[in-house]
This record gives structure tokens, sequence and C-alpha cells, in this order.
């Protein structure tokens, strides 16, 4: 049946973005619209004393300037959506004096045009009761998740297999290290914008989000009104890396401020605000010590990881998940904390948790290589497991093996010769590098529609966003094929919170559910249509049981029969009206439970460093990967590049850097928060290997976005030791560590 | 933004009545405008200058005259440019991105603002932006900021690539006021910040840059700007150095060499040159006269690196340098 599933198709909406016609939150403006800028704290911690809005409300143009002495009271009902983190509360904006880290917003100001109301903002005076806030994480105290403080709580801040701590010391050969990484902002193209506009007690939200039906949700239980009064509209997003996923304070600030001035307000955020509330990946402290027999067999994997969170919310990810099960190794510990500061809580970024941890596992594995005097891909192959030795399950497939070797191939792992500082490329010091990726295949029940039109095409909706992947292209092609439709004839439309419900676009998880919940749809639909074929008097099909009737080339016969077969076009004007399919997805809690679920990767970087200056040049990526079945190699290698650029970013450059003595970020600025241009992306390829695995989704796929990511600056950082001989434990690796 | 005034001028003589009489010159704005967005600077009038016949580029006689109005991008592709002095294309390439040397001009390159981030931030001491106020970078964040020429008061480096070898050459800069025209090096347009940051450079009220006069000495052909940075482009220079030398029979007669990144202004580093002076173009030279150059060198809690990468970095350039030279 599949005809279009794992073709390479142009972008469906590539026409539409490359003429500027694909519109994105700010560009809906509305009539009569004012202009909010929003205010944020200067003091780090502390209260606010005076706001000295009367000066600034007679300014030319303004409309109104709102903070917590004249704010709505927002009832702020309970809300947890799949994204929020699972203990604390969010920031209640504009509720109280209180300041809990630098930035926060303290006031909006609305005027008719963005310059007035960004004048305003910058003269409103505020001053403040400040005291010094805590943001650094060495200093700060390491708690115990509540979450897993909790009676008969599923999440574990420790868990032990065997016992690491005494293999660790019994090991013949061991490395036992500290990793920090340092917070990175996720900076997509595209600022957090919201267009609000309040019709009586109904809200329009046109708002970047890559999780509409959380956004409709948060934003009603915020203003205490039903969800259906609340509408979010987000067609296109210009890039997001998982800052979309949750509702941040800048939507109910927008429909806040639309209230108050009872007109449409626009909000877009300024590159520097992105750097205040909008989430971050989390400072990490990780120790990470693994223990061998002079063979190479690992005998002892300890590792402890811990995050910075906010007073106000405990940010967890999944840190240390993979060390359990990437390896085959019986004593194993992992423990995992968190570092409550004065900040902004920290949110998903790609590959969250995962990046982080990997790096420090595939690095000390790297350091372990050289103790033992072995090729670092040869130690990973040894302890390669053939089960999830954590939780005792067999994997629903794992393709490690194979992409260790198409990676070392594809890259010619073969030409590295071990000891440091022993290749040249001229004057320049060359490094080659490898590591380990994987990310769990994640999966949340998800809906679809598909409506078969009379004029022959079909509309599929569903609830889901865009950020970049390609869902629009690959949605349109899981339809095509379940349909039977060619693509043109498949329009799918996404990004509407009235549209059926999906999971947040991120953690990989879009195309397996939604695209499961897409098919599902579509069967539904063709057995809606057949029935509708049999049923109606004048068809000729009519009175013939779905059992004798089978659809070919896009059309209903009768079965074994080539006349008189009905198009979709054909049946729908039989019913004079479109015919709806529904369909949901979700996962067997029983194949839940009984197999380990990931994609899993083998990543190799070069690198070039300058001896005498020490800036470090990234020369080429490869990447191989086991994840299920690609929907469209085209799509899939362009996720793939995406991810290697984020994690070149990782690896040498990107790092949010805070003012200590107020929790400013400093560097709040494109020219200062350093991210990889043109000239930093070398030659990128990824390669697939195949994989059939039927028990992660009816599709079969395993998702992509995050582990693009994954093990991308491991694989640079053991580069760079290879190419200089130092090691650095801390990310970025920036040329002031090589000096 | 605050609400300014704005005109348009076509005549030199109506730009320096404007500028004298307070407004503020505007030519390709990617500073001014800016800092303007961010209310760092708050002009109540601007003079727009794009329209003064300023934007020429010629040889002329011994000298490559090239006009205060010129685009970087137009004098970086320029023939005569990379014929006469291949280090000032190579410079201007390594410095913005291509779409601010689009519009940046050569005497707005000069007078660029310092890149130190508190100077940004309106609520931050600053003795640059606000005079007593304090300076925020001293006991701050403050990796990207000078090891040369700092003060109690102010620690920001000067920012321009194309200043760092218009120094190294000897360039001339000519100007013209209300009191009629002058010339001086490019290296006395900028101040020490001593105890007024707030004042970086010596025009008077009104002076208005009409161009730079880079003379083709016996080096310029070699000469090479090596720009160091984490990133490949669009970055600040952590620290760069343009290197000339002339030698003869494999020995330095001449060297002209200045710093970036390092220092509160431009800085040249004659220390550097008269250890070069009479000794082998060879690495160990290079070396043993690098060495100097961080002789008064303070670094601060987060620069230290540079002290480092300093003496490399002119190590590297005059390697440069030396291979065509």
């Amino acid at each position: 049946m599949t005809t279009s599933i794992g073709t390479p198709l142009a972008r469906v909406d590539g026409h539409l973005k490359v003429t500027g016609q694909a519109k994105y939150a700010a560009e809906f403006n509305q009539q009569r619209q004012a202009y909010a800028v929003i205010v944020g704290s200067t003091a780090g911690l502390g209260r606010i004393v005076s706001i000295d809005a009367a000066a600034v409300e007679s300014m030319p143009g303004v409309v109104g300037v709102i903070s917590h002495l004249n704010a709505q009271r927002l009832p702020y009902d309970a809300h947890r959506g799949a994204i929020d983190p699972p203990a604390g509360e969010r920031l209640h904006v504009l509720q109280d004096a209180e300041v809990r880290f630098f930035g926060q917003p303290v006031a909006i100001v609305v005027a008719e045009t963005l310059d007035q109301a960004e004048h305003a903002a910058n003269t409103l005076k505020i001053t403040y009761a400040t005291q010094p806030p805590a943001v650094d994480a060495h200093s700060a105290e390491k708690v115990v998740p509540e979450t897993a403080r909790r009676p008969g709580s599923r999440v574990h801040a420790d868990i032990e297999r065997g016992d690491a701590t005494a293999a660790l010391q019994a090991a013949a050969v061991k490395v036992d290290l500290e990793y920090v990484i340092q917070r990175e902002n996720h900076n997509p193209m595209e600022p957090h914008a919201t267009v609000a506009a309040w019709n009586g007690d109904r809200l329009t939200l046109w708002s970047k989000s890559q999780f509409v039906v959380n956004e409709q949700a948060e934003i009603a239980a915020v203003f205490g009104i039903p969800p259906e009064n609340v509408e979010v509209i987000c067609p296109f997003i210009g890039g997001a890396f998982g800052t979309s996923l949750r509702t941040w304070p800048h939507v109910t600030l927008a429909a806040l401020a639309a209230r108050h001035a009872g007109r449409p307000v626009k909000l877009v955020l300024t590159r520097k605000q992105m750097f205040f509330t909008t989430g971050h990946r989390p400072y990490t402290l990780q120790r990470m010590a693994i223990g061998a027999t002079t063979d190479g067999k690992l005998t002892s994997i300890i590792h402890e990881g811990a995050g910075e969170t906010s007073r106000y919310e405990e940010f967890m990810e999944a840190l240390t998940a993979v060390t359990s099960f990437t390896y085959s190794c019986p004593n194993v510990r992992t423990s995992y904390r968190l570092i409550p500061l004065d900040t902004s809580t920290p949110t998903y970024m790609r590959g969250p948790g995962e990046a982080s941890g990997v790096h420090a596992m595939e690095c000390a594995m790297d350091e372990l290589a050289y103790k033992l005097d072995m090729d670092p891909l040869v130690l990973r192959k040894i302890n390669e497991p053939t089960m999830d030795e954590g939780r005792k399950v067999p994997f629903s497939s794992r393709s490690m093996l194979k992409c260790y070797d198409i990676g070392a191939e594809r890259f010619g792992w073969n030409r590295r010769t071990p000891e440091p500082r022993s290749m040249r490329d001229g004057r320049l010091l060359i490094g080659y590098g490898m590591a380990t990726a994987s990310y769990p295949c994640l999966f949340a029940p998800a809906n679809a529609r598909v409506r078969l039109m009379p004029d022959g095409s079909a509309e599929v909706e569903a609830a889901a966003s865009d950020m970049g992947p390609g869902t629009y292209t690959s949605m349109t092609q899981v339809a095509s094929d379940f349909l039977g439709l060619p693509v043109e004839r498949v329009k799918f439309a996404l990004g509407r919170s009235d549209f059926p419900a999906t999971p947040p676009h991120g953690g990989s998880m879009t195309m397996g559910s939604v695209g499961s919940a897409v098919r599902a749809a579509c069967l539904d639909a063709r057995e809606k249509a057949m029935a509708a074929a049999a049923a109606r008097d004048g068809s000729p099909l009519a009175g013939l049981q779905p059992d004798n009737l089978e659809w070919r080339g896009g059309a209903l016969f009768a079965k074994g029969r080539d006349q008189a077969g009905l198009s979709y076009q054909e049946i729908a004007a039989l019913s004079g009206e479109p015919i709806l399919g529904e369909g949901s997805a979700a996962r067997d809690p029983e194949i839940a439970s009984g197999y380990s679920m990931h994609a899993f990767g083998a990543v190799f970087a070069e690198v070039e460093i300058d001896p005498d200056v020490a800036t470090i040049r990234v020369r080429r990526i490869v990447g191989a990967y086991g994840a299920g079945k690609v929907v469209n190699p085209r799509l899939a290698a362009s996720q793939c590049t995406g991810g290697m650029i984020g994690g070149i970013g990782m690896a040498i450059m990107e790092r949010t850097v805070l003012d200590r003595r107020n929790g400013r970020p400093v560097n709040a600025h494109l020219a200062d928060y350093l991210v990889p241009v043109n000239l930093d992306t070398p030659h990128l390829e990824a390669h697939f290997v195949e994989e059939e695995d039927t028990l992660v989704n009816p599709l079969g796929v395993k998702g992509l976005g995050e582990i693009a990511l994954v093990g991308v600056s491991p694989a640079i950082a053991n580069a760079i030791f290879h190419a200089t001989g130092k090691r650095v434990h801390e990310l970025p690796i920036m040329i002031e560590n090589l000096l | 933004m605050r609400p300014f005034a704005y005109q348009r001028v076509s005549t030199e003589a109506d730009a320096i009545a404007a500028a004298a009489a307070g407004a503020r010159y505007l030519a390709g704005g990617t500073t001014l405008v800016d800092l303007m967005r961010e209310e760092v600077e708050t002009p109540e009038s601007i003079v727009d200058i794009n329209r003064l016949p300023l934007n020429h580029i010629r040889a002329e006689g011994d000298q490559l005259v090239i006009g205060a109005l010129a685009r970087m991008s137009e004098v970086a592709a320029n023939e005569d440019v990379r014929r006469l002095q291949p280090l000032i294309a190579e410079t201007l390439i390594e410095g913005a991105s291509p779409q601010l040397r689009n519009v940046a001009s050569i005497g707005g390159n000069l007078l660029q603002r310092v890149r130190c981030p508190y100077f940004r931030m309106l609520d931050a001491p600053c003795n640059k932006r606000s005079p007593g106020s304090g300076c925020s970078a001293i006991d701050g964040l403050n990796a990207g900021t000078a090891i040369l020429g700092t003060s109690t008061h102010c620690i920001a480096t000067h920012p321009s690539d194309l200043a760092v070898s218009l120094v190294a050459l000897d360039a001339t800069l000519h100007v013209r006021g209300p009191d009629g025209g002058r010339s001086f090096p490019v290296a006395e347009l900028f101040r020490l910040p001593e105890d007024t940051p707030n004042l970086e450079h010596t025009l008077q009220p009104g002076e208005l840059i009409a161009e730079v006069r880079i003379p083709n000495g016996p080096y310029a052909r070699t000469a090479r700007y090596l720009k160091v940075r984490d990133r490949s482009s669009y970055e600040f220079a952590l620290v760069s150095a343009a290197a000339a030398l002339q030698v003869e029979n494999g020995t330095i007669t001449q060297a002209r060499i200045a710093a970036g990144g390092v220092g509160t202004r431009p800085w040249r580093m004659t220390a550097v040159e008269e250890a070069l002076a009479g000794k082998p173009a060879t690495r160990e030279s290079f070396e043993a006269a690098a060495a100097v150059s961080t002789e008064g060198a303070q670094a601060q809690s987060g620069n230290a690196f540079k002290v480092k990468l300093l003496p490399a970095t002119i190590v590297r350039a005059l390697e440069m340098a030396g291979e065509g030279a």
C-alpha cells in the first residue's frame, strides 16, 4: 500500500515559507491593535517598592501601564500540563510585589505603537528593595526532588543495581570525573509572540506554541474561564527547540493587556527577554565514575547528576536515565538532584537530559578507553548489552552495533591514530572523536480527523505543531498512503486548539503519536467510505459487505472485479457530504511495560585546532542512527543536520552567563551568546540503519528530533582531546580552555 | 527609542553646522541606531550625512585614500585596496557580518562604541555611559575586557578591527570642522579611559571625519590580520593582531604591529616592533619579540587568558606576514 512513506517528498509548505505567505504568530495583526512591552525586573531578588506609572501614562500614545498595583486579580486555577514541572507552581504574573529572579515581568506598558510602548517601558521608574540572589549552582544546596520524596512515588532520585561503590573501588581500571555544563538558551529565530483578542469572555490567541491544546487549557485556568472560550492558533513556528512547549508568562500578559486595554494587543519578546522567562537548558553538575576490568569489561558505573531549577518549580529532566541501559554492567548507581536557585524555571531544550547526561557518560568512556589503551569504539562494542539491564526487559529493537559499524566506515574511523596530537593537516592539529547517542521512543495519546471531500480531496486535521521537522509534509505522506490518495489531494492542517488534541510537539513523539492517529483516522475514513458505498441505493457496490470490498489505487471495488469501482469522490458525491474519519492512537500498556524502546545512534566528529591560538573548528560530523522507519529521508537528514549544528553550539559556543551580583544574564544578545554561523557548519552526514520495529507504534517510527543533538558534544569533546591532549570537563569548550 | 529630530544634508558645510549645533552624525547607523533603540544613546537631533560626497576610494601617489562614507564592503572589494593594502581588505572582511559591512561606513567604524555588556544595560553602573556611576565590569563578568590601558574607571576594549590595522600602518585621519580642516595619525583619535571613559576620541564638537590616508609602505602588500575568536564570523575579537614585516635577505628591516581585543584603544606594539628590527625572520625571533607584548598587562578576574593569547596571536600573525614578505 505504501507509496509515499519513505520517499523524499519536498516540504508541502515550502512554497508558502519561501514566498513569505506562511503566517507566524506576530503577523496576525488585528484591527485597533495596541502594542504591549514587558518591563522586566532589574533586581534579582526582593520586592517592588514603588512604580511611577503616572509619569509614563501621560506619554504620547500610552494606553496603559499594568503592574501588580492595578492588574486584574487572576484566579490561576489548578493546571498542570504534560510539560509542566511535576512539583511547584507556575509564576503568577503581576499579582504581587515579590521579585523572584532578574528579568521577571513586573509591568506591561501598552501603547498605540511599538516605539511608543518601548520608550514608555524604558522610562518607567520602578524601585526595589533588593536582596542578593543565589545563582551559583556550585555553592548552592542539592536537594532530592519533591516528586521523589512523595510516598509511593514512581520517580526515584536514587537507583542502584549491584553494588556500584564497592565494584568501583575494586575495579582494575577506573575513571572518576566531574562535568559542568553551562546554561543554554534555545534562541530560535522566531521570538515568542502572542496577539490576544477578547470578544466578550471569549479569547483568541495567535501565539507561538508547540502545544496549542495546553496553551488553551492553561490560559483558561489562569483566567478562570471555560477552555472552550479560548482558541489558540499557531500554524507556523520559526524554530523553538522546546522553548515553546510551555505557556510562559507573556501569553498571560498579552491576554491581560488586551483585556485591560479593551482592544487586541500584540506582544513580542525582545531577544534579551528570550533569556529571562522562557526556559533554558539547566546548568548541570555531574560526577561520572566508571570501573572496568583490564580487558575493558565494565564493572561499575556511578552517575550523580544535579541540575539547576527555580525556587518556585522543580524542573526535572532525564539527566541520568540512559546510564542504566546503554552498556552492559552489573553494578550501576545513578542519582539525580536539583539545585534550586533564584532564577526562572528551566525547561526542555532539544535532547533534554540525555544531551547533558550522555555528554558526561561518553566523555568518561573515552577517558576510560585511553586508560585501557583501547580503541574507544571497541570499548563500546565489547560492552554492548543484549537487554535493558536496568529495567530487565528486552529492547523493542536496538541497532547500536550496526550504527557503530556504518558510522565508523562512513567516517573513516580506521584512519585515526590513537595518540593525542598525532594527526595533523599542515600546521593544524586534527582530532577524531566518537560517542554513543540514544533517546527514548516516547509516545502520548493523540487524535486526528479526516474529511473526504466531494471534490475528491482529503482534509486531515490535528492540533499538532511543525517547528521545523516537517510535520505538514510527513503527515501528508501518512494520510496519502493510508487513504490511497496522491499527496497533492491531501491537505493536512495543524496548530489550532479546536483540532483533535495531540501531545506536546517535543520529545520526538510527534511522528509516532500524531502519525499513528492520522493513520487511524484514515483507516476509519476508509471504513466509513466503504459503508457509505455499500449502503447507498444506486451505488454499483450497494448491498456488498465490507468483506467483499477492497481498495485498489484509490478506488473501491467489489473483490475480484475490475469494473464499477468507486473513487472517494464518487462515494462522497453519493453521500452528498464529506465522509468523516476519526482516529486516535495510544500505546498498549503491556507492550510499554514489556519492552525498552529507544532510538540509538553513533556520532563521529573531526575537529581542527590551531596549535598557536587554539581556535576550534569542527570539520565534519557523521551520524548513524537506528531510529525505526524513516518517513521522509530528506526531512530526516535535515532534522539530523539541525541537531548536529545545535550540538556544535553546545560543545564549543553556547553558554548563558549570569552576573552573580544580581542574576542578570549578561550575554543576552545574539552577538554575545554564540551559536554556530554558516562558516562553523561543516560537512554533516546522517545515515539511517534499516530498522523494523512494530512494537513502538503502528508506523514503526522512533522519532529523530532529539537524538540528533545527543552525542554530538561528547564526540566533539573527545575529538578535541585527541587533537590537543587536553581534557576539558566543562561545556562549552572554548579557546580560553585550551591555551 | 526616544523621539529625535532628523535632518538630511548634502554639503559638508551644512553637516558641520548642524553638528556644531548639537546634532549627531548618522552614517551607516549600525552602532548609533542600535544604541538609540536601547536608549543607551539618546541624541535629540540627528544629521544624516550619507549624501555627502565622501565615499571615494583611490590610490593617490604613495597613499591609499578612503572616504569616510565608503562602506566596509565596498572598501574590502575595491581593486586598489586589495592590490595596495590587502591588510585593509582582510581586516574588513574579518569584521562584522556581510549585512553589517554593506551599510557600515569607514568613519563610523572608527567611532563605534564599546561592546562591554554593561555599557548597554541602562540599570547597571557604567562610567562610560553615565560618568561617575562606577564600572560594573571590574567586579563583574569581564572576559571580553582589556588588559592594556585600563583604569579603575573603565576596562572596555576598543571594538574596531579596522582601527587596529590603520594604527599599525601609520594611517592619517583627515577631519573638517567649524574652524577648518586638520589631519593627525589615526592612533591619536583614540583616548585612554583614565578618569573620563565617557570621552572616547579627540574630535572637537562638529568635526567630521572626511577621509583616511594610508601610506603604501614597503611591507603593506604582505601585511596580515589575524582575528582570534570562538566562532568563525560575527564575533568581536578575543585578541587580534595586524602584522606587517619588511624582510631583506632573511632579516627583518621594519615591523609594524598592532593588537585588538586587548587594549582600551587599538594598541600599537612598538616594543615588539623594536625587538624584531634587525632579527632574522624566524619563529624564534617572533616568539622572543611577542613575549614583550604583555609588558604592563593587567588581567581582570575573567580575562587572564588574553595574557597568553596575545603573544600567541602576534606570533602567528607575524608568521602569516612573514610567509609573503
